[in-house]
């Protein structure tokens, strides 16, 4: 079988500087993959790349053989793939469960006629989306949000329901660009629990992240970036032993 | 949860249709119909204007270019090749939305100052062709426009009607016609809100990222929204053209596109119940300030600038805001 996502040489220049640099990698259907790496080492560059926020300068990306040069981000969503932000990315004009119904836009059939007139097919299609927002909401634990404005709410919330909006798409593959970053010790284990619980459900992660504990505790495999290039790729193990990557990391 | 939003939709529109309808019992002569019938054709555009320039976050500042070729479309079917208001009116209207979908698929993927420049262009050129080409349409004198006939029923400013056995005289009637079109503008403008299609244009305001990971193809959202301002725009400036009996290139003027932006602005982004209040008093504001006509311009410039200064979310909001605090420490303080 061949993988979920494919990485071949891929290279990223922004001017003189190349942010990510000829790495290549493999991930499987149903692994969490976690990309981890000093700052700066390309890790959000890359899942740019991935997501087709950015395009490559070199190399291939392959998502289920294809090939994603040429697709927009929203392309991208119609073929199972979805992601969160470093920095959040949540519609601040919208309630906390209109965000994540968004998430289902891709899942409703509606055309211009009848939401004009309001139809009740419509209508019902609303309300069953809206109970799976509602369900996926309790899920990543903030049910108790459902019609707060997205702007009143707090930090960790907020990250939690990005989760949920991408989980909304029901995506073969999600990313997680730094979900713990500026969590705290319990809700980092929340987290922990909640990312397991997504890859129990047969969706491929793939994660950037910087605490380590969490990395090495959930990942299948792991990519080590550093400046550009893959440093190390591997099974946690491989990885915590790795004398490159503890160098990196201890600024050896 | 979802039948108290239900109620709270249907809450604007009832109240909304509670002020149009007794409204009358307060204008008391032929002018004050005359202004109330200009005040909804406005409001109504301004609500389609408010779906681009509230919601999805972008900005026209050639607006009145669509309300003036919807105008002058309508005039000139009806006045020089006999055709009836109501073909006349959908035509122009698709037209429009052609015309607003072919500028509109480069220009939306500017932003900011860029997007308002080139919105701006749009809206010049098309008053500029209204203006030059005077064997069509007149010229800067103007153009006379036969009254709206719906299907061979004729409502003029000058007729006389009854209704449910009241006598109207025709302003009258023609202000009654044109709060029960606001109503429909302000229904669909609601039901396009509130919808997978309402989200996804939120969205693009939100956090054009963020719908674009979701799925949300923005360009033809930006497209989409900026089709149905424009037919908003178009509809409306042919109903204006047929109720005001006599048109000039001013409809399609920039200074009429400031005026629509402004009256969003003032009366609140994404608020539609705001943005029919700002209609009301800035169609208003001239007939208190009718002294001081050559400051005009300089008085709605002041108007935009302190609202965004003091009252970022619009007359409405803010207004709504303050109720509600002064609600709630009322009921703070019983407690």
């Amino acid at each position: 079988m061949s993988a979920l996502i494919e990485v071949k040489g891929l290279d990223k220049a922004f001017g003189g500087v190349h942010a990510v640099e000829g790495v290549s990698f493999a991930v499987e259907a149903g692994q969490v993959y976690s990309v981890i790496g000093p700052n700066g080492a390309g890790k959000t560059t890359l899942f740019n790349l991935i997501s087709g926020i950015y395009t490559p300068t070199k190399g291939e990306i392959r998502l289920n053989g294809e090939s994603t040069a040429k697709l927009e981000p929203n392309q991208l969503a119609e073929r199972g793939m979805c992601r969160t932000f470093q920095q959040m990315q949540i519609c601040m004009n919208m309630t906390a469960i209109e965000n994540v119904m968004l998430g289902r836009h891709l899942k409703l059939k509606s055309n211009l006629f009848s939401t004009l007139f309001r139809l009740p097919a419509l209508l019902r299609d609303e309300q069953s989306c809206r109970q799976r927002a509602a369900e996926l909401m309790e899920f990543v634990g903030c049910g108790e949000y459902l019609d707060t404005e997205a702007s009143a709410m707090s930090y960790g919330a907020l990250k939690r329901l990005e989760i949920a909006r991408a989980l909304a798409a029901e995506p073969k593959v999600i990313l997680l660009d730094e979900p713990a970053a500026g969590l705290n010790g319990t809700e980092t284990a929340a987290l922990e629990e909640l990312i397991r619980k997504i890859a129990d459900q047969g969706t491929t992660v793939m994660l950037v992240e910087h605490d380590m504990k969490l990395v090495m505790g959930i990942s299948d495999r792991l990519l080590v970036l550093n400046y550009g290039r893959v440093l190390a790729e591997g099974i946690p193990e491989e990885i915590r032993n790795n004398p490159d990557v503890i160098a990196a990391y201890l600024g050896g | 949860m979802v039948n108290r939003f239900m109620q709270s939709r249907l809450r604007d529109l009832v109240f909304l249709a509670i002020i149009l309808f007794a409204l009358p019992a307060f204008l008391s002569n032929p002018f004050h119909y005359d202004l109330a019938t200009q005040m909804a054709i406005i409001a109504a555009t301004v609500v389609g204007l408010n779906l681009l320039v509230g919601f999805a976050g972008q900005i026209s500042l050639g607006h009145a270019g669509f309300f003036g070729l919807g105008a002058y479309f309508s005039g000139i079917m009806t006045g020089s090749y006999g055709w009836s208001s109501i073909p006349a009116l959908l035509v122009g209207a698709v037209l429009v939305g052609i015309i607003a979908w072919i500028v509109g698929r480069p220009i939306l993927r500017l932003k900011g100052h860029y997007l308002s420049m080139a919105t701006l262009a749009v809206g010049f050129i098309i008053a500029i062709i209204i203006n030059n080409e005077t064997w069509l349409t007149g010229g800067p004198d103007g153009m006379p426009v036969p009254s709206l006939d719906i299907f061979g029923w004729e409502l003029s400013p000058f007729g006389s009607y009854s209704l449910f056995g009241m006598e109207l005289d025709g302003n009258q009637a023609w202000y009654l016609f044109a709060a029960l079109v606001l109503l429909v503008a302000v229904w669909f403008a609601q039901n396009l809100i509130d919808s997978p299609i309402g989200r996804a244009l939120r969205s693009v305001h939100g956090s054009e990222v963020a719908a674009r990971v979701v799925g949300v193809n923005t360009a033809s959202y930006k497209s989409l929204v900026f089709v149905i301002s424009a037919i908003y725009a178009s509809l409306m400036g042919g109903l204006y053209a047929h109720f005001q009996g006599f048109i000039t290139p001013a409809v399609a003027a920039f200074d009429f596109s400031i005026v629509l932006i402004t009256m969003v602005v003032l009366g609140g982004m994404g608020s539609t119940m705001g943005v029919i209040l700002g209609a009301v008093v800035l169609k208003l504001l001239p007939q208190v300030l009718a002294d001081f006509q050559e400051l005009e311009t300089v008085m709605f410039g002041l108007i935009l600038m302190l609202t965004m200064i003091f009252m970022p979310k619009g007359l409405l909001p803010t207004i709504q805001m303050a109720v509600s605090k002064r609600m709630k420490k009322k009921a703070g303080g019983q407690a």
